[in-house]
This record gives structure tokens, C-alpha cells and sequence, in this order.
């Protein structure tokens, strides 16, 4: 049993380790001093207010909210339906097809991105949003599938069958019955897709039109050898949203679940 | 039973369309572009020439930078792994009301920002970092002692993001061993430590190659973590490509590095299906 309290104490450091840098970005968001880092120099909200003011940064998580909503979009209508196929069906070659749809994460992303640019450099397109756009579908689109068909598989087909033989059509079955059975997996999908989006810097980096700036790209171009005040005031506000959205989801998730029927 | 059913192609259609046109095409299109010469600051003429190819066979700068990417890579994996094994081990077999509170932290990570994440360790090992303004706070030191911008940072950097997917790799495969194998392998006579190696570990080996297999190949085809933690020697391959095609705007050459890169990281993923097949590492992703 010794041992076993050893285990625990380690994994109460790994725990440290992964969550300790993190949170010291919360704390220093509140410091009051000049510069980024320590000491701690008083509480304060003051570089919320300049992170209010910072136009580039509003402009920034604008153009991400739009960017992660579009490939959102993109990727779970892409997503459900292909993973509708991998769950319900039987087809040949079924195993090829499944390697197929998650390829685009065993490619680097780093690849994937030079390949793209340059195939659009061949099309003699710019760079441009629609670019970004589509970039950050393929992205999610891998993740989507997976997501969907773990929580479809879960799903009994009694309810369509039953829906079928009382008279119901292909579409209306779809929509009356297997829709809002699946509305959680699709939720949980969407909610990845748009938080790959969101998070993605690797391949946006080389995706983007010059002048246009993602949160993170933003942040990346703001670090010069030290951390200014306003990003951990940004990395607050960030991690309050990433982390609040799924958990309001979740919550929500399990009130309608409680109160229906 | 494998009856092909037409409305299942029509339902994966969208998705193996896009993927075509997005990954396959282009990945192709890297090969071609390998051959093309680059003549000026983006100006390139199409063309059928092994210019590219040539330099980086000859050019020792190349040659350098794939082992230090192939060396990081594996001590990131190999650290990870260390590190991970342990609470994936303790996640599994807890007896604790609170299993769902350590697997809810462990997929956290992924809901906040890598960049921020990323930079979060300028705050521990800066010289306005934590470590330093303890060393000072406490007398040792009376300036700060430069610890950033080493290789020693890039490492933590790249295990601190990539850690949670290990220890959810060797937790999926831990969670699946029946539970009766180390009593069973107690009662014959097995001291605990030799029930762990002989029945537990190698059948969480699946978990283990699933994690390792992620945490190599999306370190090896990082370049953002060396550029924000690392010094201005500590790049590695795909740093190459970046500069490449982002700085020198020498297309050519940066498809050159990125198939390279490519055919790397794909030989390792290849040798990993063949050995456990991919079913392991889907599993694991969802």
C-alpha cells in the first residue's frame, strides 16, 4: 500500500505540472504591475480595460468567431453524415474508408498546410479567408467523425424502425426521431470542430492573407522575449470561454435530458 | 453482410470528396513542386530538375536538423511516456468516487489554448518567471538566472501539451483489462511487481505504441513551440519549411522539406499500422 500512495503523490505532481503554468497565467492577469511576469504588484483589472481598448486584439478574436463558426459549420455537416454511413452501413472496404476520413491527422500539420498553399498557389488563388475557412474544415473533419460515431454507435435503431412502420418517410424519420437522438453527438462535434478552429495556429500561419490576424496568431506576433500584461488578461478571458462553453454545454445537456418527457 | 449500400456512399461522398481535394491533391501537388526551380523571392518556373532535391542530400544544415528532430521527438516521447504511465495507471485502478474529476482534468488541456499554454512557461522559467523571482525572493540570487530559451524549455513545453494524450492512450488501454488478471496472477505466486510486468504492462502495450506514436509524430511536425520556447538554435525540421516559404518565400524548396517531412513522419505511421493497426489509435482519438 505504500506503493500506492507513492503512485498517487506522483500523479498529484503530474497534475501540477500540467495545470501549475496555467494557472499562473489566471493570477498574473490581475497584476497590477507594468510588465508581465513577477512580481505580483497589487491586484488589478486595469489590463482588462486595455485588452477592451486593443482594437487589433478585438479584431483578431472577431475574425476567429466568424472563422471558428464557418469551418464549424462545414466540418459537422461533413462529419455527421459520413459518420452516419460508418454506423448504420455495411459496405465494402470499410476499414480503408475509416483510415481515409481520419488521414488528415496522421498528415503533419505543418504538411498539410505547405500542401494546400500550394495547391491554391497553382490554382492562382491568394491567400484569403475562404481559404482559412475550408483549411480549418479539414482540420476538425477528422475529429468530427470520430467524436459523432463513438456517441452513435451508442444509439438503437428500435426508434426508426418503429417511426418507419407506423407510416413515417425516409426525411421525416430523419428529422422527427433520429435528429434529436443524435442532437447530442452533433453538439459535441460542433463544439470540437470550433474549438480546433479557434485554437489552430500551426496552419494558419501559413493560410492567412497578409494583415489578417486569428487570436493566436495575434498572440504569437505580440511575444517579443516577454509576456505582456494584456495577453494574460487575454489568456483569462480565453480560458474562461473555452472552458466555460463546453461545461455551460454539458450542464445544459443534462437539464433538457432531466426535464423532458 | 458486405453488401455495398448505395445510400451509405451517398452519405460519405461530401467527406471522401474533400478530402481528396484538400489533402490527397495537394500532397501530390508537393511532390511536383519539388521539382520546380526557384529563381527569385517567390518566382518559380515549372520545371523537371532534382536542384532541390540535390541540396538537400548535399546540405549538412538539413542533415543536422532531421536527427535533432528525430532525437527531440524521442525524448519527448520517451518522457511523456514516464511520466504519463503512472496516472493513467492510478486513473485506472482508483477505487475513488472522483475517477470522473481526473479524467475531466486530463481532457481539459485540450479546451484551453496551446499558444497560451505554450507561453505560460515564460512565466515559470522567465527571468520574470516564478522560478526566479523565488531564487531572489529567497536571497540565492541577485539577478535573474537565464533558464528560457533553451532546449531544456522546448522539451516541457512540447510534454506539457502533448502529455494528456498519452496518459488518455495508456488509460483507454489499462481500463480494458479484466480486473481478476493480477489477483490471478498473485495467487500462483507472483510478487506484485512481477504481476505488473508480466500481465499488466504488456497488455497495455496498445495504449502505450497509440500514445507514443501521437506524441512523436505531432512533435516531429511542430516548428511554433521551438519558435516561442526555444533559442534561436533550438528549431527543428519543420522550423525549416516555415522559414522556407513564410521568410525566403523559396516555394519550391519549402515543398521540397515539407514531402521530406511527410515521408518521415508517414514511414513511422505506417510501421505502426502495420504492427497495431490503426483501429487502436481512432479509438483512442475519440
Amino acid at each position: 500500500m505504500r506503493v500506492w500512495y507513492l503512485l498517487k503523490f506522483y500523479t498529484i505532481l503530474v497534475y501540477g505540472f500540467m495545470f501549475a503554468p496555467i494557472l499562473v497565467v489566471l493570477l498574473l492577469a490581475f497584476n497590477d504591475a507594468q510588465f508581465g511576469g513577477f512580481p505580483i504588484q497589487g491586484v488589478s483589472l486595469r489590463w482588462f480595460y486595455k485588452l477592451a481598448e486593443n482594437d487589433a486584439i478585438l479584431r483578431a478574436l472577431k475574425t476567429s468567431l466568424v472563422l471558428g463558426l464557418c469551418s464549424m459549420v462545414i466540418a459537422t455537416t461533413l462529419g455527421i453524415l459520413a459518420a452516419l454511413a460508418l454506423v448504420r452501413y455495411s459496405f465494402k472496404g470499410k476499414d480503408i474508408v475509416t483510415t481515409f476520413l481520419i488521414s488528415p491527422i496522421l498528415v503533419p500539420e505543418t504538411v498539410l498546410a505547405v500542401g494546400l498553399l500550394i495547391f491554391m498557389r497553382w490554382l492562382h488563388m491568394p491567400r484569403s479567408f475562404g481559404l482559412l475557412v475550408l483549411g480549418h474544415s479539414i482540420i476538425a473533419l477528422p475529429f468530427v467523425v470520430l467524436v459523432v460515431q463513438a456517441r452513435l454507435t451508442g444509439i438503437r435503431t428500435d426508434y426508426e424502425e418503429a417511426a418507419r412502420s407506423l407510416g413515417a418517410g425516409p426525411v421525416q424519420t430523419f428529422f422527427s426521431i433520429t435528429f434529436p437522438l443524435m442532437l447530442p453527438a452533433v453538439f459535441a462535434g460542433a463544439l470540437f470542430a470550433f474549438t480546433l478552429s479557434f485554437d489552430n495556429i500551426t496552419a494558419t500561419i501559413f493560410w492567412r492573407p497578409s494583415g489578417m490576424e486569428t487570436v493566436p496568431t495575434q498572440i504569437f506576433g505580440m511575444l517579443r522575449n516577454s509576456v505582456s500584461p494584456e495577453i494574460n488578461a487575454l489568456g483569462f478571458v480565453m480560458i474562461c470561454f473555452t472552458l466555460g462553453v463546453p461545461i455551460l454545454a454539458a450542464g445544459l445537456a443534462r437539464y433538457f435530458s432531466k426535464h423532458k418527457i | 453482410m458486405t453488401q455495398t449500400d448505395p445510400r451509405a456512399l451517398k452519405l460519405l461522398s461530401p467527406s471522401l470528396a474533400f478530402i481528396l481535394a484538400m489533402v490527397v491533391i495537394p500532397m501530390a501537388f508537393i511532390l511536383v513542386y519539388s521539382f520546380y526551380e526557384n529563381i527569385d523571392l517567390a518566382v518559380d518556373r515549372a520545371a523537371f530538375q532534382f536542384g532541390n532535391w540535390q541540396e538537400l542530400a548535399s546540405d549538412g544544415y538539413y542533415h543536422a536538423a532531421i536527427w535533432k528532430t528525430l532525437r527531440l521527438s524521442l525524448i519527448v516521447t520517451a518522457l511523456a511516456a514516464v511520466l504519463g504511465y503512472i496516472p493513467a495507471y492510478v486513473i485506472a485502478m482508483t477505487q475513488t468516487r472522483h475517477k470522473w474529476l481526473l479524467l475531466l482534468l486530463l481532457i481539459m488541456p485540450f479546451w484551453i489554448s496551446f499558444i497560451i499554454r505554450t507561453l505560460s512557461w515564460i512565466h515559470i522559467f522567465g527571468s520574470q518567471g516564478a522560478v526566479n523571482s523565488l531564487l531572489m525572493a529567497l536571497g540565492l540570487t541577485d539577478a535573474p538566472v537565464a533558464m528560457m530559451y533553451n532546449e531544456f524549455t522546448v522539451i516541457v513545453g512540447f510534454i506539457h501539451v502533448f502529455l494528456p494524450y498519452m496518459i488518455l492512450n495508456v488509460y483507454v488501454s489499462l481500463d480494458g483489462i479484466d480486473r481478476n488478471l493480477e489477483p490471478a496472477a498473485r495467487t500462483l505466486g507472483a510478487t506484485p511487481w512481477q504481476a505488473f510486468v508480466q500481465v499488466t504492462l504488456p497488455l497495455s502495450l496498445p495504449g502505450l505504441a497509440a500514445g507514443g506514436l501521437l506524441v512523436f509524430v505531432l512533435t516531429g511536425g511542430s516548428y511554433v513551440t521551438p519558435l516561442i520556447l526555444g533559442g534561436p538554435r533550438d528549431f527543428l525540421f519543420a522550423n525549416l519549411i516555415y522559414d522556407a516559404i513564410v521568410t525566403e518565400l523559396n516555394w519550391p524548396m519549402g515543398a521540397t522539406l515539407s514531402f521530406t517531412l511527410l515521408a518521415l513522419l508517414g514511414s513511422v505511421v505506417i510501421i505502426y499500422s502495420r504492427l497495431m493497426g490503426l483501429k487502436q489509435l481512432s479509438r483512442a482519438l475519440s
